[in-house]
């Protein structure tokens, strides 16, 4: 129905040529139902009444167009498709027929528009004539945003005019530098500030990283100036088989051979005959000359240094001295009271204090060391294998021991230097500090009193680390390598053997006490040493050897003793060379093991050579037998022999000859021989002076020291005089000698130790004469040993035989006697005429033969 | 042949002789009871010592003539004989 409308509308605008019944940009069409289909506009179906627009595309009409001709339906229009500029055109299905077809096309864009737009507008149009009344606004605030939104000006504006003079327009104008901060307040700066709120720390940095090898190349060159060869190979010559032959073959050889022979036939005899570059007059003084002909080799002991010390050997006598074996040039002696001990005389006790001194050469007026003793000391030594430890024999017959490891540094450092180190900080002297003061170190430990000796102890020696020996004397291996047990004689008639190490009995009850006796040390002042407390007070000796007289009864009374040192297989003695590197065994942790698991050593020599206060020489074994009852008791001597009228004073071992013992006593000195059971081998004749002491030489097995009562020093060379001494060093002391002990320090250096009775000690340098030994000395004296041997062996076998011969001869007189007692007067005088006709026959008879033998027979023997 | 053998006999049985060697004027070693490397090693060396021993007394004298040299050592005694072509070595131990 809007058609009409629509019609009615726009048909005066467009009412051009009506008369057709439509407008002249419609065109009515008709369009078969094949064309409908094609374009999908079939009447009814796709367009209706009620949308009865269509679309078409202008390609597809053109290519219908151009399909089927003119019998296309809309081959009238084609050219108005051509022409047509849009893509679609409209095509509407017209069912009422208005413009007298079934369809129509619009031809224009204009037309199109016309018929679609109208329905929109009549639509709108619709719509607006239905609402067309404008309705009064409402406020819904918006106003008031757009107020504050919008600017607006506040107050008048206001003008201001500008003018400058018109010649200033257009000037030359000069243009400067300025510094900003010249003027004040010119400029403002914002400078950079490290604000405190806070602070970024880096975490995280990059950085790089460039391994670079570290090789370095370098080249030299070198110059090789003078070209010649360092090496060369070459082999020798040979000639070959056949020219050999001709060579000798031929007549020059014969020639060369009958002229050279003679020559060296001459030659090889005189080398034959004797050596003519032998120089006699050299070798003959090569013994004590060589080497050394400054001429000015001084002939006597020339002094050394003497020790004497104000403070400790004022009036005192030294007993005895041992060297150190360790440290160089540093000595001990044992001072004495000079006065005997008179025991009805102590009404008052006074307390003595005895004293050993150490000396050192580095200085000769202060002692370095002193160790306290509780009584006088007659003798001491220095454990082999640990020079610290010091065991010595008292007066009363105790033994003590000492152990000064703390105050080794004293001695030592002496050593470098004359300076006198400064007395340790934690040292243990009671008195000043004061430089000069020798630090006294108290002794250890003393043995139980009534166990020790009754008597006072002459002689303490101990044992070599080679080996030990158990409670009835069997010799044992030593599995501590160390020496542990000490030798004790006294006139007591007793040889006491003791051991420092503790007993595994009393280990455990020695723990408890341990614990009472810390309480009571901490009461002392003094600070002992701990090494030998087990021993302390309680000490026992291991066992006692005792001497019954050979012939009769009672005991003898030993003064001092000598036993072998045991040195068994190379083995061990090479440990004991190590044993100096090695750590030193603490004494205080070393325990008797248990005899059974020690193997026994077999050759070990268990014999003792004990002087006696009658000065006689007891040979005897120091092993306990059992007798019957399984009590274990000292055998009988082997031997004994008293070659000496009064007390013996020393037994010292040649250090060559392990079997050479020198014994002096009483007025004479003798020298014996192990194993030969006859006697001494060599006793010298008896001198004017009392002998008191004697020591070898160290260096020289034929030399030895004598010293005696008048102050002077023998010296014997058995290979130069055995019946006067080779040399007397008259006035070497006032007084007796009392002890002489000899040390090298080195091959050349060579110290005699002599110290006599007004308590001073000297040392003498032995001069090269007397240590430089002969040639072949040690072969020579073994032949004199050997010869003395032969010599007395001769001697008792005559003694026997003119013992024999005597008895024999005193037997025929007395049956002479009974025979001869009736014609006593005229017979015997005949008988004995005869008898001495026949003997002085005889005895003419014998002196012949006897010369004849020996080839100094004579003719002329009638007279 | 046999007689150079004989004289060569001789004196290598005398009393503390230890080897002989016959050297030609080379220096190379015809005959010799030592083993090979000692020979070249005598034969070389002392090859050279007797020609200077010999030049040296040449040039002191010139009418002399080396006609022995000997060379005494700890051990023992070197004899050297030159001759025209040959050199005769014969080593020694002295008696004592």
């Amino acid at each position: 129905m809007g058609h009409k409308r629509t019609k009615s509308a726009t048909s005066s605008a467009g009412s051009k040529g009506k008369n057709k019944g439509h407008p002249d940009d419609i065109l009515p069409m008709v369009l078969t139902s094949a064309t409908q289909e094609l374009f999908g506009c079939r009447a009814d179906e796709d367009v209706t009444g009620e949308s009865p627009y269509k679309l078409l595309r202008k390609d597809d009409i053109v290519q219908d167009i151009k399909t089927r001709a003119a019998a296309s339906d809309f081959s009238p229009v084609k050219q108005i498709v051509l022409d047509y500029p849009e893509e679609e055109m409209l095509l509407v299905f017209d069912k009422d027929l208005t413009y007298g077809q079934s369809f129509y096309l619009a031809l224009t864009p204009e037309a199109r528009d016309r018929i679609f737009k109208p329905e929109t507008l009549e639509v709108s149009e619709n719509e607006v004539d239905k609402s067309s009344e404008p309705k009064h606004w409402i406020s819904l605030g918006s106003e008031q945003e757009i107020d504050e939104e919008s600017a607006k000006e506040t107050r008048k504006k206001l003008w201001y005019r500008f003018s400058r003079v018109r010649r200033k327009f257009g000037a030359p104008v000069c243009f400067s530098d300025r510094n900003t901060a010249d003027a004040k307040d010119s400029h403002l700066k914002c400078a950079s500030y490290q604000d405190s709120r806070f602070s970024i720390k880096q975490m995280q940095r990059d950085c790089g990283m460039q391994a670079v090898p570290r090789l370095q190349s370098s080249s030299a060159q070198t110059e090789w100036k003078f070209r010649k060869n360092f090496f060369t190979q070459y082999k020798p010559r040979e000639l070959n088989k056949e020219e050999i032959e001709d060579i000798l073959q031929a007549e020059g050889l014969k020639n060369f051979c009958n002229l050279v022979t003679p020559r060296v036939l001459l030659a090889l005899q005189q080398e034959e005959v004797m050596n003519v570059f032998f120089d006699d007059w050299k070798v003959l003084g090569a013994g004590a000359e060589a080497g050394d002909w400054s001429g000015k080799v001084s002939e006597g002991l020339v002094l050394h240094q003497a020790f004497s010390d104000q403070k400790y050997a004022k009036d005192k006598k030294i007993s005895s001295i041992n060297w150190h074996p360790t440290i160089l040039g540093v000595l001990a002696v044992a001072l004495t009271d000079k006065k005997e001990n008179q025991l009805d005389e102590s009404v008052t006790f006074i307390l003595k204090r005895a004293f050993i001194v150490f000396y050192s050469f580095a200085d000769p007026a202060n002692p370095q060391l002193v160790l306290e003793c509780p009584d006088d000391i007659l003798s001491f030594e220095f454990c082999p294998s640990n020079p610290n430890i010091i065991a010595g024999g008292c007066i009363n017959g105790q033994v003590v021991l000492w152990d000064i490891s703390a105050h080794v540094t004293c001695l030592q450092g002496t050593q470098t230097g004359g300076k006198k180190v400064s007395v340790d900080t934690d040292s243990f002297d009671l008195e000043d500090n004061k430089e000069t003061e020798a630090p006294v170190v108290r002794y250890c430990a003393v043995s139980a009193l009534e166990s020790s000796h009754k008597f006072p102890i002459t002689d303490i020696q101990w044992l070599p680390q080679t080996f030990e020996v158990t409670r009835t004397g069997l010799p044992v291996e030593n599995k501590d390598k160390v020496s542990v047990q000490i030798v004790t004689c006294s006139p007591d008639c007793s040889v006491l053997f003791w051991d420092v190490r503790m007993p595994k009995l009393l280990s455990q009850s020695l723990s408890d006490r341990k614990q009472n006796a810390d309480q009571k040390t901490q009461v002392t002042p003094f600070i002992i040493p701990e090494t030998f407390k087990h021993l302390d007070r309680t000490w026992k000796p291991l066992f006692k050897v005792s001497l019954p007289k050979i012939d009769t009864s009672g005991e003898y009374a030993p003064l001092k003793f000598s036993f072998e040192h045991y040195t068994c297989n190379v083995k061990t003695e090479k440990d004991d060379e190590d044993d100096s590197t090695e750590v030193v065994p603490d004494y205080s942790q070393l325990r008797t093991t248990s005899a059974r698991i020690l193997a026994p050593l077999e050759d070990v020599n268990t014999h003792l050579y004990v002087g006696t206060e009658d000065g006689e020489l007891v040979y005897t074994d120091w092993k306990l037998e059992k007798d019957d009852s399984g009590r274990l008791f000292s055998a009988k001597p082997l031997l004994c022999f008293n070659p000496h009228h009064w007390l013996v004073t020393t037994i010292k071992r040649s250090p060559f000859f392990k079997d050479i013992i020198l014994t002096t006593g009483g007025w004479n000195f003798a020298i014996w021989k192990e194993g030969i059971m006859d006697g001494p081998i060599f006793v010298s004749p008896s001198s004017e002076t009392e002998c008191t002491v004697g020591c070898w030489s160290p260096s020289r097995p034929a030399v030895f020291f004598i010293g005696k009562e008048d102050g002077s020093i023998e010296v014997w060379n058995l290979l130069q005089n055995t019946s006067e001494p080779a040399q007397v060093y008259a006035h070497i002391s006032n007084v007796r000698i009392s002890c002489i002990e000899s040390w090298t320090a080195g091959p050349k250096q060579y110290f005699l130790a002599v110290t006599d009775d007004l308590g001073t000690l000297r040392v003498f340098e032995i001069p090269k004469t007397l240590y430089i030994p002969v040639r072949k000395e040690r072969l020579s004296v073994q032949t004199f040993f050997e010869l003395q041997k032969d010599r007395l062996d001769d001697y008792l076998m005559r003694t026997e035989q003119w013992a024999k011969e005597k008895r024999e001869v005193k037997k025929e007189a007395e049956e002479l006697k009974k025979k001869t007692e009736p014609d006593k007067p005229v017979k015997s005088l005949q008988k004995s005429e005869e008898e001495t006709r026949k003997e002085y026959s005889d005895y003419v008879a014998l002196e012949e033969s006897t010369l004849k033998g020996i080839g100094l027979w004579k003719n002329t023997q009638d007279d | 042949m046999d007689e150079v053998e004989e004289t060569l006999k001789r004196i290598e049985s005398h009393k503390g002789v230890i080897g002989t060697i016959v050297v030609n004027a080379e220096g190379i070693p015809i005959r010799t009871t030592l083993d090979n490397s000692t020979t070249a090693q005598y034969a070389g060396h002392l090859r050279h010592l007797a020609m200077m021993a010999r030049s040296t007394v040449r040039d002191v004298d010139p009418q002399n003539d080396l006609t022995f040299l000997r060379i005494r050592s700890k051990k023992h005694e070197i004899m050297v004989a030159p001759e025209s072509n040959f050199l005769l070595i014969v080593i020694q131990n002295p008696c004592e």
